[in-house]
């Protein structure tokens, strides 16, 4: 039977505390007005809307102790602008959680590469954080920021190096302090250690910076069906019906954010598709 | 959000008073928010230049001589945000058709001393001379995109002002294509929204006031309008009405003269 | 219920009007047929036909006493079943209300095959994927489809290469066929809704010459398509993303978006934030895009599909191809209006076979 609310109307939650992250970004943390968060899965995402200003893709990046979700968001344009500088107590609307998350499963017992661009790193943190929750496999966690104090969630990644993953962190842009690795992320592969056809990765960043990642994994062995991708298009709607996110014959906002390589590996190479 | 309530400053510079009608057109609603926005006129350039601060300044107008140019740099320092009205602001508008003339040769037969007339050799659009943060077209401006403009400022949103082709309007109008059924030249395909595709309505063909749209094809819709009966210089004309001197129409009108010529 | 036979339209439209339906049929309107509401079957286009041809539409007389001797209008139910704009929500503070606006009841009189074809095409996409649109439900319920089956097909006709006409087989409540000589149409029923109407209509039952009359309109019809699309293997033909073709049928178009915006299938929407100046209240619309504009495809500031090839591509891979793995049926129902609409008549049935 169909009724209850239209799809394109979000839900509205408070905003229950607000954490700087870099210059340009904020993590929020959101509660329902009325019920409960529904559950997620790591890697979705939902609709965040500024009353008057708009509505943006954003992906969930934890869940707090209160419950509620945690969602990071850069300010680069208007709307996600208007949500970095929401303070607690202010109400913004909520679509979701939507799309296809991480396939945690299909990297059971296999070692797993995390590999993050920017704020790439938003959808991962959860998928990271169920990996050591639930697992003792090795677990490589590779981050490419742009400078050193554009590094996201830096406390997080100290703590999964404590809980056993193997975390390295590469920069473009090093400063007088930073005495890390400098370059792409796609170099730390050769840091770390994994067995390439036993492996699973997930990749989340630029596009530029998934395709090259994804390419060199699968070129030292790992299957191209083992690896996924977060995709970014236009999205107005998320559930199939504004048609903006379209990607050959897939919505992006339906069939991904998460996608496997040997899926789109052809997709992305056509341009303007 | 500001405690006070934000400042709104309108100036005029070279144009006819068209876009500062649209503008009284919407004080009904302005009016509405008398106890959110503050706002001062510059209608004349003698006036005294307001000292500011303002928070949206409103420019209406081409830069075509000297002393606007000065005004306008003071304009954009007093301002937080500087947003042009009209074609003649963002474009050059109707007196950018002198830059296709010989200005002094103009001013011998308009002015009895034309030494005194100062003049820059073009009208250009305020953008060439300061950084602007929106640009809203249309000779004179649509109303609804002039409150939207400012009512998106209030609240901070880009505006709702689509860069595609006036046919979006138009169709969502209901109206049918009065190219395809009539047979009139239509600027429609290569011309921005925002008017409601006003003209198409009353069964004309668009004229282009909002100047061109966000990827405007002028070679192959010419080439139609060419087999709809239109001759070289009908094309020439009517893409040098309102924005003669904005890139793609300047070219469209040039190529279609070449392509005339070749005839 | 048997099919029945019934002299004028009038009876009809009057019973419709009595049960509560706004009827909507084709008129003549600035030389163009229209569908508009109409008070009394008078002031239907008898006699009128049209001449459609790539980026042409002309009106002619001629048509003597038939009511229906015309193909495809550019007005297609999708305004009836998607308005072109709609207020989705308001919300004021800490309140958010669903405009949840008025479905009145209409009745369109005159749709045709491949217009039935594209409201199950569109059911499909609002009512069959996983987030159904209730205010798209309350709209298709509120709307009677009397259908008209296809005598005189126009220049850019193709329904029978989309398998979707000429004649009405299903998804209406009444289908009619016009006949000459004496003048009269022969009346199915497809639902409760229009067994009811029918049995309050002055009608006789059909004879086997008034059913064979009929199916002689739809036979004849489909022999008189004015175009043709071979869909064998088309989605592999539409897999050549890189073909010269694209870049050359990109330069006639206009990236304007008559097709889609004419299209009855062409579902594409945007969103639009409003703030009212009086009280701050902030509402969201939703109204019609298209893939042809910079801004549907934007991410970060750049398109996706910047180029005029790149977003016909998509207008003709989407419609004829990817449609199929999306929705399991083609999008394009071969109405013909895109072709006649594009202001520069550019035809997807040539696109297509110009494709390897
Ligand atoms: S009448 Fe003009 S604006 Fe309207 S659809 Fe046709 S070409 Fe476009
Ligand atoms: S693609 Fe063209 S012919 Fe096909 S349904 Fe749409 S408008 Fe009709
Ligand atoms: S052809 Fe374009 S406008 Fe039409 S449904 Fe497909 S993506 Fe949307
Ligand atoms: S194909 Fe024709 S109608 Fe469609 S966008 Fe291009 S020029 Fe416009």
């Amino acid at each position: 039977m169909i009724g209850g609310p239209h799809p394109m109307t979000p839900a509205l939650y408070r905003v229950r505390s607000r954490r700087p992250d870099r210059v340009d970004t904020v993590t929020l943390t959101l509660e329902p007005l009325r019920g409960e968060c529904p559950p997620f899965h790591p890697g979705q995402f939902t609709m965040l809307y500024a009353p008057g200003v708009g509505e943006i893709a954003v992906s969930i990046s934890g869940r707090a102790r209160s419950g509620g979700y945690t969602q990071t968001i850069r300010a680069v344009g208007a709307v996600s602008a208007a949500l970095c500088g929401k303070r607690p107590g202010d109400v913004v609307g909520v679509r979701g959680p939507y799309g296809q998350g991480w396939g945690l499963r299909a990297a059971a017992g296999l070692d797993v590469v995390v590999a993050a661009g920017g704020l790439g790193l938003a959808p991962l943190r959860p998928l990271v954080r169920a990996l050591l929750g639930d697992r003792c496999g090795r677990i490589s966690v590779i981050v490419g920021s742009r400078a050193p104090d554009l590094l996201l969630y830096p406390g997080d990644l100290a703590r999964w190096t404590r809980q056993g993953a193997d975390v390295r962190v590469i920069v473009d842009h090093p400063d007088h302090a930073w005495r890390g690795p400098v370059g792409l992320v796609t170099r730390l592969i050769d840091r770390i250690v994994f067995e390439p056809r036993r492996t699973y990765a997930f990749v989340c960043g630029p596009e530029a910076m998934m395709r090259d990642t994804a390419a060199e994994l699968v070129r030292r062995g790992v299957a191209p069906g083992r690896v996924e991708l977060s995709l970014e298009r236009n999205m107005k709607c998320a559930v199939a019906r504004c048609g903006h996110c379209q990607f050959g014959p897939l919505f992006v906002c339906e069939d991904g954010p998460v996608l496997r390589y040997d899926r789109v590996a052809p997709m992305l190479a056509v341009p303007e598709l | 959000m500001v405690d006070r309530a934000p400042r709104l400053a309108v100036w005029k510079f070279a144009s006819c008073d068209g876009c500062q009608l649209t503008f009284l057109d919407c004080e009904d609603e302005l009016l509405s928010v008398a106890a959110r926005v503050e706002i001062a006129y510059f209608l004349e350039a003698s006036s005294a230049p307001g000292p500011g601060p303002y928070d949206l300044s409103l420019v209406e107008g081409s830069i075509t001589t000297p002393e606007d140019l000065e005004r306008i740099r003071h304009v954009r320092r007093v301002s937080k945000r500087l947003v042009t009205i009209g074609a003649c602001a963002t474009a050059g508008g109707i007196q950018a058709l002198r830059d296709f003339a010989d200005v002094k040769e103009f001013a011998a037969v308009v002015y009895a001393r034309p030494d005194y007339i100062a003049t820059l050799d073009r009208s250009t659009p305020v953008a060439a001379h300061v950084p602007v943060d929106f640009e809203l077209r249309g000779c004179p401006p649509d109303r609804h995109q002039l409150l939207e403009v400012i009512s998106a400022f209030l609240a901070g949103r880009r505006p709702v002002v689509p860069a595609h082709s006036v046919c979006v309007e138009c169709k969502a109008r209901g109206n049918a294509c009065v190219m395809v059924a009539h047979g009139t030249p239509c600027l429609g395909p290569v011309t921005q929204a925002g008017c409601g595709a006003l003209c198409p309505t009353f069964n004309r063909g668009c004229y282009g006031c909002f100047g061109p749209m966000e990827s405007p094809n002028h070679a192959s819709l010419n080439h139609w309008m060419r087999g709809l009966g239109m001759s070289t210089p009908e094309l020439v004309r009517i893409y040098r009405t309102y924005h003669a001197t904005t890139e793609p129409f300047r070219r469209a009108a040039e190529e279609a003269q070449e392509s005339g010529e070749e005839e | 219920m048997d099919a029945v036979v019934i002299d004028s339209l009038e009876p009809l439209v009057d019973e419709l009007r009595s049960r509560g339906y706004a009827v909507v049929g084709p008129v003549v309107r600035e030389r163009v047929i229209r569908f508009e509401e109409i008070a009394s079957a008078d002031r239907l286009a008898r006699g009128w036909t049209d001449v459609q041809e790539p980026g042409r539409y002309r009106l002619a007389e001629g048509a003597g006493e038939m009511v229906f001797s015309f193909a495809a209008s550019p007005d297609s139910a999708k305004s009836y079943t998607q308005p072109p704009r709609q207020t989705l929500f308001r919300m004021r503070g800490e309140q958010i209300e669903e405009a949840e606006e008025d479905a009145p009841r209409v009745a369109l009189l005159g749709v045709r095959a491949c217009d039935l074809a594209a409201i199950a095409v569109q059911d499909r996409v609002f009512l069959g994927g996983r987030h159904p649109d209730p205010a798209y439900l309350r709209r298709r319920r509120a709307l009677l489809l009397v259908a008209v089956n296809c005598a005189v097909p126009g220049g850019t006709c193709f329904c029978v290469s989309m398998h979707t006409g000429p004649r009405a087989t299903t998804g209406f409540d009444l289908a009619l066929t016009e006949l000459a000589a004496p003048h009269r149409f022969v009346v199915e029923t497809g639902s409760e809704r229009g067994e009811q109407i029918v049995a309050a209509l002055p009608r006789r039952p059909a004879s086997a010459e008034d059913l064979a009359a009929s199916a002689e309109v739809s036979r004849d019809a489909a022999e008189h398509m004015g175009r043709h699309v071979e869909t064998e293997g088309i989605q592999e033909r539409l897999s050549a993303h890189d073909s010269p073709r694209w870049t050359q049928v990109g330069a006639r178009c206009l990236t304007c978006t008559n097709c889609t915006m004419v299209c009855p299938t062409c579902f594409c929407t945007t969103v639009e934030d409003a703030t009212s100046f009086t009280d701050g209240t902030a509402e969201r619309i939703e109204r019609w895009d298209s893939c042809f504009t910079l801004d549907f495809s934007e991410v970060n500031g750049t398109p996706v599909r910047g180029s005029n090839a790149g977003r016909y591509r998509q207008w003709l891979t989407h419609k004829f191809s990817t449609w199929i793995d999306q929705f399991g049926m083609s999008g394009c129902v071969g109405c013909g209006r895109c072709i006649t609409w594009c202001p520069v008549g550019i035809d997807v049935t040539e696109e297509l076979a110009n494709l390897p």
